[in-house]
């Protein structure tokens, strides 16, 4: 039988991890067109760079700082020397984030060793009768929606945001205005891996810090930053609400395989029916409700 | 485009593909000369089971280096082929096929995972490889030329689950990595139960890839068991232990994979791995002479790899199984794979005055009938501090394939698995 209370906390959890993994991508992605293949192992590098720093003794919230600027700085040498080129072209910088992404988990596997030792998961338990959640996850999808917002906010709410937007949506005209756009492609896409970042920085307690660890995070990535649909941020928070009350549902009753399998056809129904994403359906609705008025 | 380009391009090409196959026939040639044996060590580096991997290799080169310098096998050096498969078992495929047929290996020590294994083994059997399988398994692989020389599921989980309901009850609750050695060992887990008057509560299998255990653990405090038995494989399962301890989980857990492995207790913070019972043949903490003295495995290990993280289970056996097969050529008196195998089958045992004592203790033996080892079995367990302790150890005999089933490959070649499903009732 479902438990309610369980399915909740597995809802509020899968919620989470799926705003979190696709944030970054979304930004790289939905904004700027870039099919950015190493989101993952920018994700990995802020969970080096949190769990390191830890183990070097310093406390927990200034570690994710560094795992933040640590992919920050990442993604910024990636941006500067690869992805510019690329542009308008969108299936080479598949192939060379892709390229780069092998490149990273290598080189962390050579450096670093086969794995870290582990942040514990700070915070303690929720106790409801015989059953118990991790308050910290719990905590992670309060973060996740603070982070949407935060997004939100600067996207439209300040002066260089409404410069990137204005960047990506028409790149010669917003250099005719006097916009430095080389500047705002570089730095959304800093911004987009400093949430790749972030996103390791948050998980690295939770999960065995190992090179390869970035690939757990690109499927619920790009299944959400693709059936979202155009509006990045609302996409983002429309398909991680439909994902993630699939995944719960079905975990809850069958287990994780089915709930993972459960989540895929539903991403495959929503592309199938609503071309346009889950964002295009509500502009669409938006788009009516104004022509009625 | 012309046609006089397209015929040029045709041309081009055409002759890169005839001098590729004309430099490729010339490195084909038998690479292994009178005066070395070759030995395939294909050890993941990389890749998922890279953690796991890497200490198999690293075990394997030290008993290689320690033959070497005592003067190789039969006067002979050995010579090693050992590329890096990566954890991805279509490459396992493509150098399993180079080692045996360009590099000609006099034997085979290949493969992490049962998948791994049972992706090369079709491969192994038409060659006719002499091949050594040194991971712990599920077991019944009954394979005229593959000595599964690891310990199987019977024998870890047949010490630590009766030990387990002993000291705290009959109720279990199975969570099992999801591909064939997981569900193998969840049916294990039901034929022992069932022969130590305990009950399976529920089952669990969970695909290799998955990190988030929320779910899976509200069920274990749903089923309420006595104990858990633990079969997960892998890095990304190593946040199970993690998980579990922040949801303030303390339930015992019997298991075959963690702590022996993966080291966990290392790296993870205390007390995650607490009351938990790993029943295994070896982990770096076993507490025998030849193990732990001076001068012993770990030392020895340590000695030639200073930054290695640990000494795990399976180094252990790629160890001693390189001292085995040394035996059998010295009594076989030849290379040559067939006769090797024969010496092999006639029984092997370590701990003589020829061949040393394995680090996880008394004699071990090699039982021709079934290619597989009579281990010296402990249950080691973790306390709050991650402290290991040996809390018993016995000599544990395989005996799915040579009571159950009655496999003897000395009378019979066969290239099969068998599982308990077509033996036991209870594991359907």
């Amino acid at each position: 039988m479902v438990n309610g209370v369980n399915l909740f906390f597995q809802f509020l959890d899968s919620f989470g991890f799926i705003v979190l993994s696709a944030i970054g991508l979304a930004i790289i992605f939905g904004m700027m067109g870039v099919i950015n293949l190493a989101h993952g192992e920018l994700i990995m590098i802020g969970a080096y760079g949190t769990t390191l720093s830890f183990n070097a003794g310093a406390p927990l919230l200034l570690a994710m700082a560094v795992g933040v600027i640590s992919a920050a700085a990442a993604g910024l040498v990636i941006e500067r020397t690869i992805v510019k080129r690329l542009y308008q072209r969108p299936l080479d910088s598949m192939v060379a984030t892709w390229a780069l992404g092998l490149a990273m988990t290598q080189m962390v596997r050579i450096i670093f060793g086969n794995s870290l030792s582990g942040i514990g998961l700070p915070l303690g338990a929720i106790q409801y009768g015989q059953f118990s959640y991790s308050m910290y996850r719990t905590l992670l999808s309060v973060v996740a929606l603070v982070v949407l917002l935060g997004a939100y906010v600067v996207f439209t709410r300040t002066e260089f945001g409404i410069r990137a937007r204005a960047t990506i949506q028409d790149d010669d005209t917003a250099r005719a205005m006097g916009i430095d756009t080389d500047r705002m492609y570089t730095a959304t896409f800093v911004i987009g891996c400093a949430l790749a970042g972030l996103t390791g920085a948050l998980y690295a307690p939770a999960l065995a810090v190992v090179p390869g660890m970035g690939s757990s995070f690109l499927v619920e990535a790009f299944v959400a930053v693709v059936t979202g649909g155009t509006s990045v941020l609302l996409g983002t928070t429309l398909a991680a609400g439909v994902l993630g009350t699939a995944n719960a549902f079905f975990t809850n009753l069958y287990g994780t395989f089915i709930g993972q399998v459960a989540m895929l056809i539903v991403a495959i129904l929503i592309l199938r029916f609503l071309p346009t994403g889950l964002s295009g359906v509500v502009e669409t609705v938006r788009g009516q409700m104004e022509r009625e008025s | 485009m012309s046609d006089g380009l397209s015929s040029r391009r045709g041309f081009l090409a055409s002759s890169a593909v005839l001098a590729g196959t004309a430099l490729a026939g010339c490195s084909g040639g038998t690479a292994s000369s009178s005066d070395a044996v070759t030995l395939g060590i294909l050890e993941d580096r990389s890749g998922n089971f890279a953690l796991v991997g890497d200490p198999k290799h690293k075990a394997s080169l030290l008993a290689i280096e320690e033959i070497n310098a005592d003067g190789g096998i039969m006067g002979n050096e050995i010579e090693v082929f050992d590329p890096d498969p990566q954890s991805d078992n279509q490459r396992y495929q493509e150098l399993t096929d180079r080692a045996i047929r360009q590099e000609n290996v006099d034997a085979l020590w290949a493969g992490y995972s049962s998948a791994t294994r049972e992706a090369i083994r079709p491969i192994i059997n038409r060659n006719e490889q002499l091949y050594f399988y040194t991971t712990q398994y599920e077991g019944g692989v009954c394979d005229k030329t593959t000595f599964a020389v690891g310990p199987t599921a019977r024998q870890q989980l047949g010490t630590v689950l009766p030990y387990l309901r002993e000291e705290f009850g009959p109720d279990i609750y199975t969570i099992a990595a999801d591909y064939n050695f997981g569900q193998l060992s969840a049916d294990w887990v039901k034929v022992l139960a069932n022969e130590n008057d305990a009950n399976v509560l529920g089952e669990e299998f969970i695909p290799l890839s998955e990190t988030d255990f929320s779910s899976t653990i509200n069920n274990i405090q749903e089923a309420d068991p006595d104990f858990v038995m633990s079969m997960l494989v892998g890095a990304n399962h190593t946040s199970f232990y993690e998980q579990k301890a922040s949801a303030g989980l303390d339930i015992p857990i019997g298991t075959s994979t963690a702590m022996a492995q993966g080291y966990e207790h290392r790296r993870i913070s205390p007390p995650a791995m607490a009351n938990i019972y790993a029943g295994v043949n070896y982990m770096e903490e076993v507490p025998t002479e030849s193990n732990t003295n001076d001068g012993g495995f770990v030392d020895r290990y340590f000695d030639m790899y200073p930054d290695a993280p640990y000494l795990n289970e399976e180094a252990e056996t790629n160890y001693f199984s390189m001292y085995m097969y040394k035996e059998a050529v010295e009594q076989a008196g030849t290379f040559e794979q067939p006769e090797v195998i024969e010496a092999l089958e006639s029984g092997i045992s370590l701990g003589t005055e020829r061949a040393p004592e394995a680090p996880e203790g008394q004699t071990i033996e090699l039982d021709g009938a079934t290619h597989h080892v009579d281990h010296h079995m402990w249950v080691m367990k973790a306390d709050e501090d991650h402290n290991i302790e040996a809390v018993e150890n016995r000599k544990v005999p395989e005996t799915f394939l040579s009571e159950t089933v009655g496999c003897d490959l000395r009378e019979e070649a066969e290239q099969t698995q068998y599982t308990p499903v077509d033996y036991y009732q209870e594991a359907k």
